[in-house]
């Protein structure tokens, strides 16, 4: 009953807070945290929850991306048919990598999704007839507003966190954390965890190249470098989920509201020196915070109940 | 056809010859003992029957069935499960998530799952830890636990290894009266012990081995004071 509160409470305050912050400027930085949100919560599912770490979501965000601008740039179709398309096209690539990966030990996977971020960067700058090389895909939105687009965001994240929210809840999330924890334990309990991991994958593919495909409508503009980019997509939302908290459903969206707006008051205080000092900052409290925000404090939550109720015999600790 | 059967399985790592033509077979509900000294091959031949290492030879049959090239998840579903002698809690979870991820091959709804593995916790003795992270278990709770994990996928046929390794003589009992419990509900067990108290308290037949090697197999008294066996347990001069 409090949570049901608290998420109605979550959910209006979400809706009325463009409504507060009217300035486009400000309402940008709200859009981009929404973005950054459901980007990290598909990230999270995969990663976290199912322990399979991606170095290169951005292959998926990008290829989003670039769904929405061809059909735009080649097709004179309406790059919003990306938003249906663009996850569709990221999912698609997900399965052959996924097959090919979850079968093997170690590090494979990891490895393997850095090179596909890369490759397709490489891809899509070189292949210029198609793509438009590195010039990149302009468009010209048909909505200048910014208060359409933070409620599409918002309905992207929320999206992203019910499919996290509903799966992690039922057998699919004991058995993605059961092959975090140990795959041989795992597989000895019946668990098929090859196509467990796969169940984790299509998601958060499908939930990266949606978000890639609305980032392209609403920002208009993409080249490779910036939406296939190692640093400011694979490993930005890595981090996210890192200052946010691994394997929490509420983590990557604090991750990224945190991030955004701490990355946003360097860059108009400090200047050049902003992008050192962020780094430092995101270093500690990674460092001293190992399990991020929300993990930590949920930890301390778990430790007061475990004393109110008496020691070790506290029954129903799990809300 | 036996219940469980396996039929002259060989396992070589390189050039090492780990497991060597064994064979041996039980019927359901029956408890047989798998002894042999350090190295011998005991927990290879359980990782060879829930496939977690091929089969360099052989065969191994279930309810009639051959099972030896299934994926070990699969084996797992007809209902052979297994525990670890080198514990494998899943540690960042609580130990009756850890129960329910067994429970879950079952039943798709949570509170099914939720409260079968209360059951299991509850059989186990293990239902006053139900809350704690598997990380913070003793290492009686977490032999504990790897039964109750095994027994959360209702297997018909259940593999011990060394449930009993590092319990008190206290423990060691309550083991004993866990094992002869699970029995006395028609699973099936072949269990891997050096606690011959334990295996004497339990098994209808013992196969004891050495070098991956059969030495004799049948009655549990004829098998402990069979010579070869001394020999193995402990050294040329006693026999
Ligand atoms: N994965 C592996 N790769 C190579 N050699 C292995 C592997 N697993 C086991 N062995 C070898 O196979 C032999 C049998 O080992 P195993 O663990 O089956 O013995 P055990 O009877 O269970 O011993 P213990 O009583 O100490 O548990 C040993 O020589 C061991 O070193
Ligand atoms: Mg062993």
């Amino acid at each position: 009953m409090k949570k049901v509160l608290i998420n109605i409470t979550v959910a209006i305050v979400a809706i009325l807070l463009p409504l507060v912050f009217r300035a486009p400027y400000h309402q940008h930085i709200l859009i981009t945290i929404l973005i950054w949100a459901a980007l990290g919560t598909a990230w999270n599912l995969l990663g976290g929850y199912a322990g399979q770490v991606s170095f290169g979501h951005a292959a998926f965000f990008g290829l989003g991306a670039y769904t929405a601008g061809i059909l735009a740039l080649h097709y004179n179709i309406s790059p919003w048919w990306g938003l249906l398309l663009g996850p569709l096209v990221s999912t698609l690539i997900s399965i052959p990598v996924g097959l090919i990966c979850f079968r093997l030990r170690g590090p494979y996977f990891a490895l393997a999704m850095l090179a596909l971020g890369e490759i397709f960067r490489l891809v899509f700058i070189n292949w210029v007839t198609f793509t438009n090389g590195a010039k990149g895909i302009m468009i010209i939105p048909k909505i200048t507003m910014k208060l359409p687009y933070y409620y599409m965001a918002l309905g992207l994240f929320f999206l992203s966190l019910t499919i996290t929210g509903l799966l992690i809840k039922s057998r699919f999330g004991y058995y993605f954390i059961s092959i975090r924890e140990d795959q041989d334990a795992a597989e000895s309990l019946g668990i098929p965890t090859t196509r467990y991991k796969l169940f984790a994958f299509l998601p958060s593919a499908f939930i990266t190249g949606l978000t890639g495909a609305f980032y392209m409508n609403y920002i208009a503009f993409i080249d490779p470098n910036v939406v296939f980019s190692l640093a400011n997509v694979s490993v930005m939302i890595i981090l996210v989920v890192m200052l946010g908290g691994v394997a929490t459903l509420w983590g990557p969206a604090v991750g990224a509201a945190i991030y955004i707006l701490l990355s946003e008051v360097f860059r108009t205080r400090m200047g050049a020196a902003s992008v050192l000092a962020f780094g430092i900052l995101v270093c500690l409290v990674i460092m001293f915070l190992p399990n991020g925000i929300v993990g930590e404090l949920d930890g301390l939550r778990k430790m007061a109940l475990r004393k109110m109720n008496g020691g070790e015999k506290s029954g129903l600790l799990r809300g | 056809m036996a219940f469980f059967e396996v039929r002259r399985i060989v396992k070589n790592f390189g050039g090492l010859c780990a497991v060597h033509e064994i064979s041996f077979s039980l019927e359901k509900g029956q408890v047989i003992g798998l002894i042999g000294p350090n190295g011998s091959g005991k927990t290879t031949i359980f990782n060879l029957i829930n496939n977690f290492f091929p089969l360099t030879a052989g065969e191994i049959y279930f309810k009639g069935k051959r099972i030896d090239s299934l994926p070990t998840h699969k084996i797992c579903a007809l209902g052979i499960a297994r525990t670890f002698q080198v514990v494998k809690p899943l540690k960042r979870m609580s130990v009756l998530d850890n129960v329910m991820a067994g429970a879950f091959l079952h039943t798709g709804s949570t509170s099914q799952a939720r409260a079968r593995a209360l059951e299991i916790l509850e059989f186990c003795n293990l239902i006053n830890k139900r809350d704690l992270d598997a990380k913070k278990l003793t290492i009686a709770d977490r032999k504990r636990l790897e039964i109750a994990r095994a027994l959360s996928t209702d297997p018909e046929l259940l593999l011990l290894d060394e449930t009993a390794a590092g319990l008190n003589p206290k423990e060691t009992e309550e083991a004993i009266e866990v094992i002869k419990k699970i029995s006395r509900s028609g699973i099936a067990i072949i269990i891997v012990e050096h606690k011959m108290k334990v295996i004497m308290g339990t098994s209808e037949k013992i196969v004891a081995i050495n070098f991956g090697r059969e030495i004799t197999q049948g009655e549990p008294r004829e098998v402990i004071n069979h010579p070869e066996v001394i020999k193995a347990y402990l050294g040329d001069h006693y026999a």
